[in-house]
């Protein structure tokens, strides 16, 4: 997926404008929020949960390259083959060449971010193959030539009107504007494709040691079509989506579609296990595993191990008010909202991705919500830190922060200035407050500054004789 | 009324930066509500911003040397108390993080982390309550501001308090919790969004039909008292403080 993450300004200052978008964010958002507290309400022990839920992870990330190999035996062991990817370069490259030798034409593509993270589609559109996505919402974004906007709605940002006219405009059909329709619609033209793909390609929400089997869960069932009906399965996963047992997944699970969507389950919880056995129905006749680093090894080693925990639930991004305001394009590329605040300047550069980290307010609610108690604010922060050691905050910035600080390390300087600002500021108010502030015009343009009375307080107590 | 005996000790009072040029109005509020709580109040002269900006800007070696002059500033007394959320949430968890590596300070930061209050939980928990006598009768909006709500679980303190002021009707707004879109240097580096953000959270406490909006940190307020004035909307705010000591008979925030 292109990286855009340079034009966070203009593309958010656009979505701010889009009547459509938001319209569609704030039909998402109450949905998503009011959803959420309802399934949370259900489960008293939800916050026990939670704590629960972000121990464990922590166990298996210390462990995770054991947990890892055990995974590998078992897929080996019921029939199954396991590539490891490096970077998004390698894995590209291991799963064009399953393609090709499978002899594929067209593949069917389950929800997965991974292969957003790593541009599969765009390389196997230069291999000349069909890629059918079979999620909705990556159906929808894909015949608008669209990358996903959230990680598990990926056309949260369409209204309806505008998924039936895209569905007209492609399939020569009238489909109602109704959810129900517009599903009925989609679900006709996808299903006679099902059955001329040749490979499916599905995401992993986890892959589990003991036994070798991957976990998605989806709410349309595309997912067992995908996996089911080609010759060849490949799953894509990162690697710190493996779990030691069924019992750990079904932890995550709980979590995952409450804070996700506020079901209790998904509709849908496909396991796939090694390719078609000689008494099965159905299932594939090969079963590969695509495990991506692509920088997560290194995170493991540093102060952004937490992130790690992250099972890509999105109800940080439902929360933030951030995106609520502007959708996930803004952030330019696969992982919007928090979670992608941290995770996309460690991929894509501290530097290409600037913005996204600084772009916060701090408020906290994504944080509060993390199923797996994942401290995003914390990380944010602890981005800009890594940003100020590289010296990337605009220069402007860092000027002023240098002067401010030795300001704010010498007291009678620091207070004189105070007392400096605040009289200038007094014979610039009008009625008790500032409409126009040349130099501060970012906070005047949307806000007047409240004019303060001319005295600071440390002068007006000390004045008093109150003490010291 | 003869005070409990743990309420007679010396209070630091941090004077944060917005309130000391802004509005020293809440200062005095603060040091009024302290004293009828029974406490000796001091404001340390040396005193200069608890390091926040720094922070969470980036600046994490200026944060740790303002957070040793903080500490070296406030450590002698009984507690150090603010009328702010945003200021203590640094205070108590983020200066124990950022001097953790010290040997000489971690203990330090730790211990003043322990005796540091916000203002309105001070008087809540550890008494003087209900000693506020004043009277506003007006129909008010609380709002919460984030760090103090989500870092210091600050939710039951200005409700209870604000229960005891005589008159005073408090509404509360759809969307409480959300965020209103200052955030520190947020509000200047990303205008246009703290703008949006501004924009929901004033309309929000517009429907509720408050007179005045009061809330427990200066920086959200100056950004929603200018939003307010930048749209006409009659309505006052003030800082919490204020009303509980009596002290918001002059022009709200924002007005003359
Ligand atoms: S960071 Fe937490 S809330 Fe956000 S997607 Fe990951 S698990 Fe979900």
């Amino acid at each position: 997926m292109q990286i855009r993450t340079r034009e966070f300004v203009p593309r958010a200052t656009f979505a701010l404008h889009d009547p459509n978008l938001q319209r569609a964010l704030a039909n998402a958002a109450g949905g998503f929020i009011g959803k959420r507290a309802k399934a949370v309400a259900e489960v008293p022990e939800f916050e026990a949960l939670r704590e629960a839920a972000r121990v464990r992870k922590d166990e298996i990330l210390a462990e995770l390259d054991l947990w890892l190999e055990r995974y590998e035996e078992r897929v080996r062991a019921v029939g199954g083959q396991v590539h490891w990817a490096r970077d998004a370069e390698e894995a590209r490259a291991i799963i064009r060449a399953l393609c090709a030798r499978a002899g594929a034409k067209t593949v069917a593509k389950g929800k997965s971010m991974v292969s957003e993270e790593i541009g599969l589609n765009e390389a196997l559109a230069t291999d000349g193959l069909e890629v059918i996505e079979t999620d909705l919402g990556e159906y929808i974004v894909q015949l608008a030539k669209e990358p996903p906007s959230h990680i598990i709605a990926p056309a949260v940002h369409k209204t309806k009107e505008q998924v039936a006219e895209l569905f007209a405009e492609h399939h020569g059909t009238t489909p109602e504007p109704t959810v129900p329709g517009l599903v009925t619609e989609a679900r006709e033209q996808l299903r006679c494709q099902f059955f001329r793909t040749d490979v499916g390609i599905t995401g992993a929400n986890f892959l589990i040691a003991e036994t070798g089997a991957s976990v998605i869960v989806t709410n349309e069932g595309n997912g067992d079509l995908t996996q089911t009906l080609a010759r060849v399965h490949i799953v894509t996963a990162g690697i710190e989506k493996v779990v030691p047992t069924l019992e750990d997944a079904t932890l995550f699970l709980r979590l995952l579609a409450r804070s996700a969507t506020g079901q209790d389950s998904e509709t849908y919880t496909t396991y796939s296990m090694g390719p078609r056995r000689a008494d099965d129905p159905d299932g594939p006749q090969e079963y590969h595993v695509v495990l991506v680093d692509n920088g997560r090894s290194r995170m493991l080693g540093g102060p952004w191990r937490e992130m790690l925990r992250c099972i890509r639930c999105g109800a940080c991004m439902n929360h933030c008010p951030v995106y609520g305001a502007i959708g996930g394009h803004a952030y330019g590329w696969v992982y919007p909202g928090p979670m992608g605040s941290v995770l996309t300047p460690l991929f894509v550069g501290l530097d290409t991705a600037y913005d996204l980290p600084n772009a916060c307010t701090l408020n906290g609610r994504c944080g509060e919500v993390c199923p797996v108690k994942i401290p995003l604010p914390d990380l944010i922060r602890e981005v800009r830190h890594a940003q100020q050691r590289d010296g990337l905050h605009p220069p402007a910035e860092q000027r002023a922060k240098a002067l401010w600080r030795r300001a704010a390390e010498r007291p009678a300087l620091y207070h004189g200035l105070e007392r400096l600002a605040v009289r200038l500021l007094a014979t610039l108010g009008q009625n008790g407050r500032i409409r126009r502030l040349p130099g501060l015009s970012a906070w005047t343009d949307a806000r007047d500054l409240p004019a303060p009375a001319g005295r600071t307080f440390l002068e007006l107590w000390h004045a008093k004789g109150r003490d010291q | 009324m003869p005070l409990p005996p743990d309420r007679a000790g010396t209070v630091g009072l941090f004077a944060t930066c917005l309130m000391n040029a802004m509005r020293p109005n809440i200062g005095f509020a603060a040091a009024q509500l302290l004293e009828d709580a029974g406490w000796r109040v001091e404001v340390p002269r040396e005193q200069t911003c608890c390091g926040q900006p720094a922070y969470n800007g980036g600046d994490e070696d200026a944060a740790r040397a303002l957070a040793r002059r903080t500490i070296a500033q406030f450590e002698a007394f009984d507690a150090l108390v603010a009328p702010s959320g945003s200021c203590l949430a640094t205070l108590k968890h983020d200066y124990p993080r950022l001097l953790r590596d010290d040997p000489l300070w971690a203990g330090r930061a730790q211990a003043l982390a322990d005796k540091s209050w916000e203002l309105l939980t001070f008087l809540h928990e550890r008494g003087g309550a209900e000693r506020i006598r004043s009277r506003f009768p007006h129909r008010v909006v609380y709002h919460d501001s984030c760090s103090g709500l989500r870092q210091l679980g600050i939710r039951e303190a200005p409700r209870a308090l604000l229960a005891r002021v005589e008159g005073l009707t408090l509404i509360e707004a759809e969307d409480r919790e959300v965020c209103c879109g200052f955030g520190g240097t947020f509000s200047v580096k990303y205008p246009a969004l703290s703008e949006r953000l501004a924009e929901n959270k004033v309309q929000r406490l517009l429907a509720t039909r408050a007179e005045v909006v009061l809330g427990g940190d200066l920086g959200c307020l100056l950004h929603l008292a200018g939003r307010l004035a930048r749209i006409c909307a009659p309505v006052r705010v003030y800082h919490t403080v204020e009303v509980l000591a009596g002290l918001a008979d002059g022009p709200g925030i924002g007005q003359a």
